[in-house]
Parts: structure tokens; C-alpha cells; sequence
């Protein structure tokens, strides 16, 4: 194998496969990157086993062939070599070695054999759809921060995208929840997406398919079956397994008769509740919101620490309410608000608070409250 | 030799009795007025709480622990001439005392009284580290002008305090350091007031057991068994650097302890780490169901002690030991600190199913760590778990009928397997 390639492609190639690999792992081979030259193209693959991406760049190639390399030491030599540079690959085979030159730079690399690479058996996708990047990219920011990390309810440990009847017809939603909040994001469903069995999508998918979205404007090529989903660009596609569990019913956390409407500006919330939280214990950072007609109080009272306060103008005019949440998740939640206000519904200090932006119901979050 | 009378307080030079009020209870050292590291430890203190409530029980062999199942927690006196020891298996007790009066522990009673006692201690010092509910640490370096007399007068009032406001007996033990001090306060027990002085420090220990060392179970005894450590005297032949390469950082320690030395300074600012309970069972066991009611038990125990104590743990632990003595220890870490028996149960069931152990099982605990203030506990619910509240709610009424009526008065189904 031999080909060239411009350093910035190879480095754009590298780094998604350089993530996907697992940095502490007793198999060697999945540390490696699976190179292969053909045609007028050259492609990276890594694999975790739950997780397969494969990067394609366009690349002279001389000899055509495949040879596999440390992901994270090619990784690290391309981003130190020059801008601009162009970069030679070459096996050959006889030595165990991957020489790479770039001007006056020469490196060589411990190889392993291409037929060792585990490669992820091929499934046969029951649904295909098209998405525009950005729409895919809002309907997994805005939910996975609600993403649990709790190991023993594993099947939490991902975003659940599926299709599900929204007020306005069928749309394509994902759902994430640790049990403390819930976001749940809608966007219109795809052609072809009906009939798409549900699938949880696990956070370090979740996290890799974010990079295939970055400033892209392109069609994602989504493939769902139930036991893989696949998203693919024209050069990057990146295939996972799901968790094999089933996501519990969503529905009847989400409440329906919260009646308590309070508005405000999202930004100046967040700060606000960024400001007071600062004088609480790491630990335990319940916020104190008191409402009152057309004004909110917040505070933080931190026994062994301080106390902090303060007042925000709202829209509200229902009675007086006290009730408390933990400081990140209220700050968690008002990021995710892009336009300027937020809609929060309470009903009482104990039930789950729903907030919104203004009256728009294709991104909802619900939050547990705290007792304070 | 410097002498105090333990109950006018009197301080003289000699003689077998107090010269004022003619009491035989003196305690005489050489060193009695130049010591200042104490142990306190209470008498058979659940025990004593509960006769002193009672005094019907007063005469009688009382014996403090749960079910027939159960092990026994604290003996009174009485009890313990027959035989009846603290840990053993409540069927073995009550071969030994069929008339003892078996009380369950009633947490809350025991906290109070622990209160009250660590109010009085902390009169003669601020530097008192508390180890249980029943016994405590004290340094009282330094506060002879403060108190207008040494700390061998002082200790010997308070345990008389503790006796006369309380209704409660301690012993206590006086030397130069924490490790002796422990050592001393169960010398002479119940109302003992040992001393162990610099002197004769090296003598009193040479031919002492190495299991008087605190953490010296029955597993690092047996290492130090296989190596012909039994006395101190074997200890001190091995040179530190011999101890170290085979007990590792214990074998530091045991160094030290060894020649009677200990540099832990007696912290207040050492609170409980952690909050656990254990039992060993009767039989091995691996029928699952009456598993699940240990780890009920158990966890029910830990939530007691907690709320007796005002914490609430962050972290869950359970802790399984095979027939064959292998261990396993599983823990999971809370979204919040909790004190609920209900919460801890769940998640040690969690940890008892994800570990997938197969029994018979000979021991099995339950506990929780990483322990913060109570009123940072239990403050959010759970999406996903609607009757997580109202179990909550339940719990706490439970705790107020308990509270009012016994222990007994209301348990739950899974209490009873």
C-alpha cells in the first residue's frame, strides 16, 4: 500500500477514528486504525465493538492495499506536522512497519495485520431515511444532557429515538431522562421513517454522531434496524449497536394539568440561577424559587457557607409558590432554550415542573424538584 | 505515689483508702497527674440505657439484639457471667440465659444518652473523638489551669457525673496515647479507671496478645500467626523495615504499636465515615428470600442509626461473605444522600442481583458511606418511580409509630422471613 494525502483531510479522518477507539483496552488491534487504499480514496476505520466509523478522504493512491496502525500515534504525529504538508503512507508488507513521510519528517509504525481487525458484521437496516444535519443535531443537543449515567438502569444510558404521534401528527422524537429530568424533542418526521421500531442510542454514539453534524448543512443517511442504527455523510459513516433494553414509558411522567405558568428571559434566568448557586456546597445545590405576582426570588441558603438572593421580573399570576431545584439542572435546561423565553409549569413544590419555549411544544423538559 | 479517690475526688499521697471519705474505690500511679490521653467507654451501654428506663429490669440478665436469628448487641453484666458475650448468635444466648429479657435496640434512646455524654465531655475539652455512641477519645493536654485540676480528676468526675445525672456507668482508661488509653479504659471494667504509664509501658506490653491491637482481626492475626507473632515480645524481634516488606503499611504500624507508641493526635474533626451493619449468619445461607429479609434487616438497622445520628450516606455499600470466607463488596453511589431504609434497600438489592453471586452465603452487610448532614438527604424524587413518595411517606409515619409504641410495633412483611 502507498498513497499521499493532504494533511488536513487525514487529519480530519484521523480524529473521529482516533475517539472511537477505546483508550484503555487489553485488545491491541482495537487500538489500532484499519487504513485502506483504493481507487482514488483512502479510508480510516476504528472500532470499540459497540461502536464502528469509517472516514473516507480522497487520496493519490500508487498501491492500492490495507495495513492497520495505533489510531492515537498517527493521530498525534499528523496534527504536529505542518499545515498544508503533504503526507506519503507506505506498507510494505515485508518489514511490519508503516512509513510515513512528510517533508523532511520520517516516521515508521508497528503494524498489525489488516485480517485481525474486527470488522462489524453488516446488518440489514428495516428503515431508511434521510435528515438534514441540522434537525438530527437538535433533536440529540437538546436531549442528551438528561442522559443518565446510572450503570444499573442501563437502558437509560442513551437518547431513545422513535417515532411517536405528535399534537400535530406522527414526528420523529428522541428521549433522554436520568429519573431527575426529561427532555423530549420532536421534529417532523422524515419520508420513509414511519415504521421505524424504537431504538435506544447509547451516549458515546451520541457523542460521535455530534461530530459528523458539526456545521454540516448536508442530508444525514439514517438506517435503523433493532438491533443497530447507522448514520452516514457522503464521507463518514458511523454504525452502533443499541441498547438492548427497553425505555421506560415516558408518557405518564410528562405532566399534563400543571397550570402555573411563569415566563421569563431564559438568558437572564440562567444567569441568574448561575450567580446565587455560586455561594451553596457543591453537593447538594438546591435553588429556592419564590414567586410572586409578576416577580421572582431566587435564593440559596447554604448553612455552613452563605446565602445569596435575587429578584428577576417574570410574567406570573397564579398564587405564591415556593419550591426548590438543584442549580445545575434548572441551568442544564434553560441552555437549551434558543429563543428568548422560557415557559415554566409548575403545579405544586412536589410535582414535576414542565418548561418550554413559549407555547412550543416540539421541545419539552421536565424537572424533579427538590425539597428545600 | 500520687493518688485520687474516684468518689469524693480527693487527691493525696497515699494509702489503700481515701484519707476523707474512707472509700476503697482510689486509683494510684506513679504518673497519675502527668497523663492526659483518655478513653472513655461506656458499660454495656445499650443495656444500661434500658435498665435505667426500666427499672423492673434492674436484677435481671438483659440481653440487646434482634430476632432468634439474630446476634446479640450488647450484654449486661448479668447476662455476660453466663456466658452470653457481645456478637454471638441469640440462640446460643439464650442456651446459655433462657431467662434473659431480649429487647430489640432502640437507637434513638441510645443516641440521646450518647448526646448528653458528649455534651459532658466536651466541657473538659473540644478535642473529643467520638468512636461509637458508647466511647470516645479525650485530650485533655493543657487543661490543668483551665480546669484547676489535672485530668485524672477530671475524668473521674465525669464518669461520676455520668452516673449520678445520667444513670449510666463508663470506664475509662488514662495513658499517653490513643492506643494505650483504648487499651486501659478495658482493663478493669465495669467503672474501671485504669492508667498506663511511660514507664512501664514496654513491660506491661511485652507479653500482651497481638489481637489486643485495634484492627487486628482475625485475618491479619492469623498472617501475623504464620510469621510466630503472638506477643508484643514477638513483635518487637522483627525490625521495621522486615515488618513493612510483609505487612505492608500495617507493618508500619504494628512497628510502632509494638514499642507502645502512637503519634494519632484524638481529632474532633473525625466524624463517622461511614454507617454499616452486619450479620453473620447462624447457617450459611442461600435461599434468596430470606436473603432479601437480612438485607431488609440490615438496611432498616443502618437507616435507624442514621436518623438516630442526624447523617444521611451518598454512597450504598453490600458486602457478602461466600462459606468459603471469599468476599465481595459492591457499591453505587446516590444522585443524593439518603437515610431511607427504603432507598437503601432498594439499591442494595440492585447491588445484591447485578453481582449475580450465587450463595451459601455466611455473612452479609449492608451500609452507607460518604455521609452528609440529614437535611441534605432525600430532597428530590424520581421521575421515573411516582411510588418512591409515598413509600417516603410511609416510612417516616412508620418511624413515628415506632417511635411511640417500640421497635415491634409495626415492621414490614419482608422483616419477617
Amino acid at each position: 500500500m502507498k498513497f499521499s494525502i493532504e494533511r488536513g483531510a487525514l487529519l480530519r479522518a484521523l480524529a473521529q477514528a482516533q475517539s472511537v477507539v477505546e483508550k484503555r483496552n487489553t485488545i491491541p488491534i482495537l487500538a489500532n486504525v484499519l487504513i485502506e487504499a483504493d481507487g482514488s480514496q483512502a479510508s480510516f476505520r476504528a472500532t470499540d465493538l459497540d461502536i464502528e466509523v469509517v472516514d473516507r478522504a480522497p487520496a493519490q493512491v500508487e498501491r492500492a492495499g490495507a495495513t492497520t496502525v495505533s489510531a492515537t500515534t498517527l493521530h498525534e504525529i499528523v496534527r504536529k506536522l505542518p499545515d498544508g504538508a503533504l503526507v506519503s503512507l507506505t506498507d510494505d508488507g515485508a518489514s511490519g512497519r508503516l512509513l510515513i513521510e512528510a517533508g523532511r519528517s520520517n516516521f515508521s509504525l508497528a503494524t498489525l495485520p489488516k485480517e485481525d481487525f474486527p470488522l462489524m458484521a453488516s446488518a440489514e437496516y428495516d428503515t431508511n431515511f434521510t435528515v438534514p444535519a441540522p434537525v438530527l443535531r437538535r433533536l440529540f443537543d437538546k436531549s442528551k444532557f438528561a442522559i443518565s449515567t446510572e450503570e444499573t438502569r442501563y437502558y437509560l444510558n442513551g437518547v431513545y429515538m422513535h417515532v411517536a404521534a405528535g399534537s400535530a401528527g406522527p414526528v420523529l422524537r428522541c428521549v433522554a431522562t436520568d429519573g431527575h429530568r426529561l427532555a423530549r424533542i420532536d421534529a417532523p418526521l422524515p419520508e420513509g421513517a414511519d415504521g421505524m421500531v424504537g431504538v435506544i442510542v447509547p451516549r458515546k454514539t451520541v457523542a460521535e454522531l455530534r461530530k459528523l453534524l458539526d456545521d454540516d448543512e448536508q442530508g444525514i443517511a439514517v438506517s435503523v434496524s433493532e438491533t443497530k442504527v447507522r448514520f452516514a455523510t457522503p464521507d463518514v459513516t458511523l454504525t452502533s449497536k443499541v441498547i438492548d433494553g427497553t425505555f421506560p414509558d415516558y408518557g405518564r411522567v410528562i405532566p399534563q394539568g400543571n397550570s402555573r405558568r411563569m415566563e421569563v428571559d431564559a438568558a437572564e434566568f440562567a444567569r441568574a440561577v448561575d450567580r446565587v448557586a455560586t455561594v451553596s456546597s457543591e453537593r447538594s445545590r438546591a435553588v429556592k424559587l419564590s414567586l410572586e405576582e409578576d416577580r421572582l426570588l431566587l435564593s440559596v441558603n447554604a448553612p455552613d457557607s452563605g446565602a445569596a438572593e435575587e429578584e428577576l421580573g417574570v410574567a406570573y399570576s397564579d398564587d405564591p409558590l415556593e419550591i426548590g431545584f438543584n442549580a445545575r439542572y434548572l441551568l442544564e435546561i434553560a441552555a437549551q432554550v434558543d429563543r428568548e423565553n422560557a415557559v415554566f409549569l409548575f403545579n405544586s413544590a412536589v410535582d414535576p415542573t414542565l418548561m418550554r419555549e413559549g407555547d412550543d411544544e416540539s421541545a419539552i423538559y421536565v424537572v424533579m424538584p427538590m425539597r428545600v | 505515689m500520687p493518688s485520687l479517690c474516684r468518689d469524693c475526688l480527693a487527691t493525696f499521697d497515699s494509702g489503700a483508702r481515701c484519707p476523707h471519705c474512707r472509700s476503697p474505690r482510689i486509683v494510684a500511679h506513679p504518673e497519675l497527674f502527668d497523663l492526659s490521653v483518655a478513653h472513655m467507654d461506656c458499660d454495656a451501654f445499650y443495656a444500661s440505657v434500658e435498665k435505667r428506663d426500666n427499672p423492673e429490669l434492674r436484677d435481671k440478665p438483659v440481653i440487646i439484639g434482634g430476632g432468634r436469628r439474630g446476634v446479640v448487641s450488647t450484654a449486661c453484666y448479668i447476662a455476660r457471667i453466663r456466658g452470653v458475650r457481645s456478637a454471638m448468635p441469640m440462640f446460643q444466648a439464650l442456651k446459655l440465659c433462657p431467662e434473659a429479657v431480649v429487647i430489640r435496640p432502640r437507637m434513638q434512646a441510645y443516641a440521646e444518652a450518647s448526646r448528653a455524654i458528649r455534651a459532658m465531655m466536651e466541657e473538659l475539652t473540644p478535642a473529643v473523638e467520638p468512636l461509637s455512641l458508647d466511647e470516645a477519645f479525650l485530650d485533655l493536654s493543657g487543661t490543668t489551669k483551665l480546669h484547676g485540676a489535672p485530668p485524672a480528676v477530671m475524668l473521674a468526675r465525669l464518669v461520676r457525673r455520668m452516673q449520678d445525672e445520667l444513670g449510666l456507668t463508663g470506664s475509662i482508661g488514662l495513658s499517653h496515647n490513643k492506643f494505650l488509653a483504648k487499651v486501659a479504659s478495658d482493663l478493669d471494667k465495669p467503672r474501671g479507671f485504669s492508667v498506663i504509664g511511660r514507664a512501664e509501658t514496654m513491660d506491661f506490653l511485652r507479653d500482651k496478645p497481638v489481637r489486643m491491637i485495634w484492627g487486628v482481626g482475625a485475618a491479619t492475626q492469623e498472617a501475623l500467626g504464620r510469621a510466630g507473632i503472638r506477643t508484643f515480645a514477638d513483635l518487637r524481634r522483627w525490625d521495621r523495615r522486615a515488618l513493612q516488606a510483609r505487612f505492608g503499611s500495617m507493618g508500619a504500624r504494628l512497628w510502632q504499636l509494638a514499642r507502645g507508641e502512637d503519634e494519632r493526635p484524638v481529632s474532633p474533626g473525625a466524624p463517622a465515615r461511614s454507617i454499616s451493619n452486619e450479620i453473620t449468619l447462624a447457617e450459611d445461607i442461600s435461599d434468596p428470600d430470606i436473603l432479601d429479609g437480612h438485607i431488609w434487616r440490615l438496611s432498616e438497622k443502618v437507616s435507624d442509626r442514621a436518623k438516630a445520628r442526624d447523617l444521611a450516606g451518598r454512597v450504598v455499600t453490600l458486602k457478602l461473605k461466600h462459606a468459603d470466607h471469599r468476599l465481595i463488596t459492591r457499591r453505587r453511589s446516590l444522585p443524593d444522600a439518603t437515610r431511607l431504609a427504603d432507598r437503601i434497600y432498594r439499591t442494595a438489592r440492585g447491588l445484591f442481583e447485578q453481582a449475580g453471586a450465587r450463595g451459601p452465603f455466611r455473612l452479609i452487610g449492608v451500609g452507607i458511606g460518604d455521609l452528609v448532614d440529614a437535611s441534605q438527604a432525600d430532597l428530590s424524587g424520581d421521575l421515573l418511580d411516582p411510588q418512591a413518595e409515598r413509600r417516603s411517606a410511609a416510612e417516616h409515619a412508620t418511624d413515628r409509630i415506632r417511635a411511640k409504641f417500640g421497635p415491634d410495633a409495626i415492621v414490614k412483611g419482608r422483616a419477617l422471613r
